[in-house]
């Protein structure tokens, strides 16, 4: 198990490793003179010379490349050129305001998806199934921003007009200081990630009831609430952890709309604003960040397949 | 107080009937009884309803089933008869386990994969409130599993499912079956899939338990040889019927019923056969196909070594292997379908390429295989005809309308109604399905067959009519044979020869008379002792 | 029964597939007349107005820029819901063809393709998407491209799955006893055999492709003003959400609407193709 775990972590650097490759590539694609594109046609030629050094484009694409990956890992993030700041202080703060709202969004929508979908599952073919079933079908149907102008519409312009519409935090002031202005974008989250975790717990769960131990289980002369927590759920575990971890990935995503759409001072917003500013480096940065969480959680979730899987466990005990 | 009944039955099954969520009927008024300490076997093919009998014994009915009328009366070892469908599930299951026990088909799929296999029986003892303490219950763990042939001890206790051979786990299921002492037990076919050893094992256990405890058993089972080795009485069921029933002896020698006697012609037997002139193995001439030092490792370790056969012309060799021996790997190697093998397979004296790809049109023309299961073995997608077809539009020049005259010949060839030809597998039976294999693999006319567990996937009175058209075309074509099986009682029914594959070896060869009457080598006559006979 | 015909037959039968082909159709045939449905049912060009914001004039009255907000709804889908193809049928028919060449042949290659698999996939797609757009700038064969090559990978990971499940039948073996090439049993033996998931993977990443495309427009890095865009509406309009809501309205229900239609269908074919294997199995 050990050696299965090490593998997998061996794999997920080398896939970091390739992102590092992607991530740099994508600059060589910027047409013509890349600091001529990103400074646009009025820029001076002293102006266009300063962006040259300062990116290094007069060395080859390796050299380029290794500098730029030496300083992601010295934790040099390089310069923006929108605000000529360094690049991790710029994102220092929205790193911790985006994550308020990533973990808030991923607690409460992968236990609200674990509850509703072993909840139904238990139930199905009855009219809560059915309920619960359509509605997250319908839900997990729509784009974050329909479901977000959706909430705006009803829960603070139009309809009942009680949380505000937009993050009105003064710069330096941390945005969980007025809870009220979180609502309205974990709420967009939620809705957007649960349907999915709903949806793959019940089915995993159907699958598990019909099996042969949870039969088995039942003629034994198990009670039924034993069946479930003992002989059930454990096995349901497993592979929903791996789906909650590709939603999770998403949220990583869908945070990018809704930061936008709430005017959210989180890393979302930053890279918008980076992209419209061509701010190569932060746009980088950025994305680089987003895919190693992906990583990460997608790494965690492995192993917490592997953990729950018997079979694989007990290979090292012998 | 208890009614002074002659033999008071621990279960009565009496006009049971069910049907599905739509109303069509899966049980057509289904009586038996069971006294303390006898077996009967129920009988039946698939989709007999046998299963869907044995699981109402425990008022279990499965999704999508319902009971439509009947009473299941279960009689505890101390107490009064209970009317098992008249009460709610919460008293069904405090039943279950106590009074009436089941024991599953595949013990792989009903042991919990994430539980220790000691939690798992005293889990039922604990759900049932047996013994008066923990220690109690820990020590009739031990003793139950020993009562089942298996260590009792803790760290055998401790072992997950996986870490246990196919055999091991079914008694595990028995033992917890019998964990409680209940007074019947439902066995559904519990040693599907089992070789002819371990299954001699578990029915020992069985029949021992059963008597010793006075358990009342259920046997529901395909098998009639082992139906002759366990049961006292017989019920033979059709379509969700019993057409007959009566004592062992009565059913199996004096069948009544057409279906019954259908059945036991049906049932292949080491003794039976034997009207195919059996060819002498020829001396001189160059075999059809003859394998040499032919070995194969997976991954470091062998799974064939330096095995060497011959098949002569027009002759069938019945290669005997249990599962894990090698067989189906030596049957693809023969075949170019695994190219990782050292060693050489030779069709008429000239050694063959490894792979298919490096084959001449001749030669795949020449070596054809019959797969195990028809339900895999055709694509979905294609209709019957142009299945048999695609062999012909690879490997020969014919013309669109020489190739469909020759499918339509071939079909006619294995008795496959020409109605079929255009239909999709999936409207076929598994014997039709099968035939329509047998016809893509003839339609090349092929000098060396190879059918590899051909039977084993369809019911068993289907199985004698395959084992009958590939003897008949045999007869008519002179296609020399490599019949593999795990099934030695199909000997005398089809082969001229025997070769015995164990741990990737040969250990015997010979003609099918000879290894039968005088086996040489001691797993050979192993299998012999514990093939069950009519 | 598992012919193809009876898995669209099966699924129709449900009623989820019949609301959401009826939901699907009216967006599709709305977006694709409403460009000269427009102008002829309203008597005006979008600009009609021009000089009069956030007037009650029209059927929907005008936005910021006073221009007619019904109109510009009217026009407003059919690049969505061109661009929305185009990137399903990349990603689809990439991602199958990825999908099925390394469930089959396994090995080195199965390794490499699904390796490069992980790296695409270590990004959230809209992320992937902004990153193109920072380096090329916001342009439709883009957006088609990055959301079809980010399909892919997804895409391809249920084909293989699907292919690895057929490769191991008999009829594959079948079929490699008579030397039939690699590219015929991919075409004529495992295809037809893994359509059933394809299709349901076909619906979800249209479905998700709507939702990009409209993601990016609202965005505003996605379709550019002044063209009339749902996505690009709902940006535009927002703002003023409060003295002119049918500019946020009625794309945001439009959308909603064509997403719940596919999804609905998607559902249905899931179901459907379910069923069919529980019934092989069976």
């Amino acid at each position: 198990m050990v050696r299965l775990i090490a593998r997998r972590l061996v794999i997920s650097v080398a896939v970091l490793w390739l992102v590092t490759l992607l991530v740099f590539v994508a600059t060589l694609l910027l047409p013509g003179d890349p600091a001529r594109a990103i400074l646009g046609q009025q820029a001076t030629p002293e102006r266009i010379a300063a962006l040259h050094a300062q990116l290094g484009l007069d060395a080859p694409v390796w050299e380029r490349y290794l500098n730029w990956l030496g300083g992601v890992v010295t934790g040099d993030l390089g310069t923006s050129t929108a605000s000529q700041g360094p690049v991790a202080e710029l994102l220092g703060g929205r790193i911790a305001a985006s994550l308020v709202l990533l973990v808030l969004a991923a607690v409460i929508s992968t236990a609200a998806g674990l509850a509703l979908g072993t909840w139904t599952a238990l139930r199905r073919g009855r009219r809560a199934d059915h309920a619960v079933s359509g509605a997250s079908l319908v839900v997990a149907a729509l784009p974050e921003f329909v479901i977000g102008v959706a909430l705006v519409v009803l829960l603070s312009t139009t309809v009942f007009p009680l949380l505000p519409s937009v993050t009105l935090a003064p710069p330096g002031e941390p945005v969980w200081s007025r809870p009220s202005q979180l609502v309205l974008p974990v709420l967009t989250l939620v809705l957007v990630v649960a349907p999915y975790i709903t949806r793959m717990m019940r089915a995993t769960m159907s699958e598990v009831l019909d099996s042969g131990y949870v039969e088995m289980a039942r003629l034994k002369g198990i009670p039924e609430r034993l069946v479930i927590t003992r002989h059930a759920l454990p096995h349901a575990i497993g592979p929903v952890a791996q789906v909650i971890a590709i939603q999770l990935a998403w949220l990583a995503g869908g945070v990018v709309v809704v930061e936008f759409l709430f005017r959210y001072p989180g890393v979302g917003q930053a890279l918008i604003d980076a992209v419209n500013n061509r701010d190569v480096e932060v746009v980088q940065a950025i994305t680089l960040l987003i895919a190693a969480v992906y990583i990460v959680v997608n790494l965690l979730a492995d192993i917490v397949g592997i953990l729950t899987n018997p079979k694989l466990r007990s290979e090292v005990s012998r | 107080m208890t009614t002074q009944v002659a033999v008071r039955h621990a279960l009565v099954v009496a006009d049971l009937r069910v049907e599905t969520v739509t109303g069509t009927p899966v049980l057509r008024g289904v009586s038996y009884e069971i006294a303390p300490g006898e077996v009967l076997a129920l009988v039946g093919e698939s989709g007999s309803g046998k299963t869907t009998a044995g699981l109402a014994a425990l008022g279990h009915f499965r999704r999508g089933l319902v009971p439509a009328g009947g009473t299941v009366t279960a009689c505890p070892r101390d107490g009064d008869p209970v009317p098992m469908l008249e009460l709610d599930e919460r008293q069904r299951r405090s039943l279950r386990g106590t009074t009436v026990a089941y024991i599953p088909q595949d013990p792989a799929l009903s042991l919990n994969p994430a539980l220790r296999v000691g939690r798992q029986i005293a889990e039922v003892l604990e759900a049932h409130g047996y013994g008066a303490s923990g220690a109690e219950r820990a020590a009739r763990v031990a003793e139950v599993l020993t009562e089942v042939g298996l260590p009792g001890d803790e760290a055998y206790q401790r072992r997950y499912p996986h870490e246990l051979s196919g055999g091991q786990q079914q008694r595990v299921g028995i033992a917890m079956a019998f964990a409680c002492r209940p007074s019947v037990v439902v066995l559904d076919e519990p040693t599907t899939g089992l070789d002819v050893t371990t299954q001699t094992l578990v029915l020992r256990t069985v029949a021992q338990l059963t008597a010793e405890h006075g358990v009342a058993a259920l046997y529901i089972t395909h098998d009639l040889a082992v139906v002759a080795s366990i049961a006292d009485r017989v019920a033979v069921m059709l379509g969700g019927e019993i057409v007959e029933a009566g004592t062992a002896e009565e059913v199996l020698r004096r069948p009544q019923h057409t279906y019954t006697r259908e059945l036991i012609d049906a049932v292949p037997d080491l003794d039976g056969g034997g009207e195919q002139a059996r060819r002498a193995p020829e001396g001189s001439a160059t075999p059809a196909l003859a394998v040499r030092e032919l070995s194969v490792a997976f991954g470091g370790s062998p799974v064939l070594r330096h095995v060497g056969l011959t098949v002569g012309e027009g002759e069938c060799l019945l290669l005997l292997g249990e599962s894990g021996s090698g067989k189906t790997t030596l049957s693809r190697c023969v075949a170019g379908l695994n190219d990782r093998y050292t060693g050489t397979v030779a069709l008429d004296g000239r050694p063959l390429a490894a792979s298919t790809r490096r084959r001449t049109a001749e030669e795949l023309r020449a070596v054809q295989y019959v797969f195990q299961s028809p339900y895999s073995s055709l694509n979905p997608r294609r209709t019957i005809a142009q299945s048999v077809e695609v062999p012909l539009e690879m490997l020969t020049d014919l013309d669109r309308a020489q190739r469909r005259e020759r499918v339509a010949a071939t079909l006619e060839r294995v008795r496959l109604d020409p109605a079929l030809a255009g239909r999709l597998p999936d409207q076929l039976s598994g014997g039709e399905r099968q035939r329509a294999a047998i016809a893509r693999a003839l339609v090349t006319t092929p000098r060396v067959l190879l059918c590899d567990e051909v039977t084993s996937a369809l019911d068993v009175s289907v199985q004698a009519t395959i084992i009958d058209l590939l003897c008949e075309l045999r007869e008519e074509l002179g296609t020399a044979m490599l019949f593999v099986t795990h099934n030695i009682a199909l000997a005398r029914h089809i082969a001229d020869r025997i070769a015995v594959l164990q741990g990737g070896e040969i250990v015997e060869s010979g003609p099918v008379d000879e290894v039968l009457t005088d086996p040489a080598h001691p797993y050979t006559r192993e299998l012999l002792a514990n093939t069950p006979r009519m | 029964m598992s012919t193809q015909s009876t898995v669209f037959r099966r699924a129709l039968a449900l009623p989820q597939a019949r609301i959401g082909l009826v939901l699907t159709a009216a967006v599709v045939l709305l977006a694709v007349l409403g460009p000269w449905l427009g102008p002829w049912l309203t008597g005006h060009e979008t600009t009609a107005f021009a000089g009069k914001p956030f007037r009650p004039d029209g059927a929907a009255g005008t936005d910021g820029l006073g221009r007619d907000v019904f109109t510009r709804f009217l026009a407003g889908g059919a690049t969505l819901l061109l661009y929305a193809a185009l990137a399903t049928a990349l990603g689809v028919v990439l991602g199958t063809a990825l999908g099925m060449v390394a469930g089959y042949s396994g090995g080195r290659l199965d390794s490499v393709i699904m390796r490069g698999n992980d790296v695409l996939l270590s990004f959230p797609q809209l992320v992937f998407a902004l990153l193109a757009i920072a380096m090329l700038g916001p342009q439709g064969w883009l957006l088609v491209v990055v959301i079809g090559i980010t399909h892919a990978p997804r895409v391809a990971r249920v084909a293989r799955q699907a292919t690895v499940a057929v490769a191991g039948s008999d009829f594959i073996r079948a079929a490699q006893m008579y030397a039939m090439p690699r590219w015929r049993i991919l075409l004529r033996e495992v295809l037809p055999n893994i359509t059933g998931p394809l299709m349901v993977e076909l619906g979800l990443r249209l479905t998700y492709s709507i939702g990009y495309v409209a993601s990016l427009s609202f965005l505003g890095l996605g379709v550019q003003p002044p063209a009339a865009d749902w996505g690009l509406m709902i940006n535009e309009n927002r703002i003023a959400l409060v003295v002119q809501p049918w500019g946020v309205l009625l794309p945001v229900l439009a959308i909603a609407v064509l997403t719940v239609g596919t999804n609905l269908i998607t559902d249905s074919l899931a179901s459907a193709a379910a069923g069919r294997e529980k019934e092989v199995v069976a």
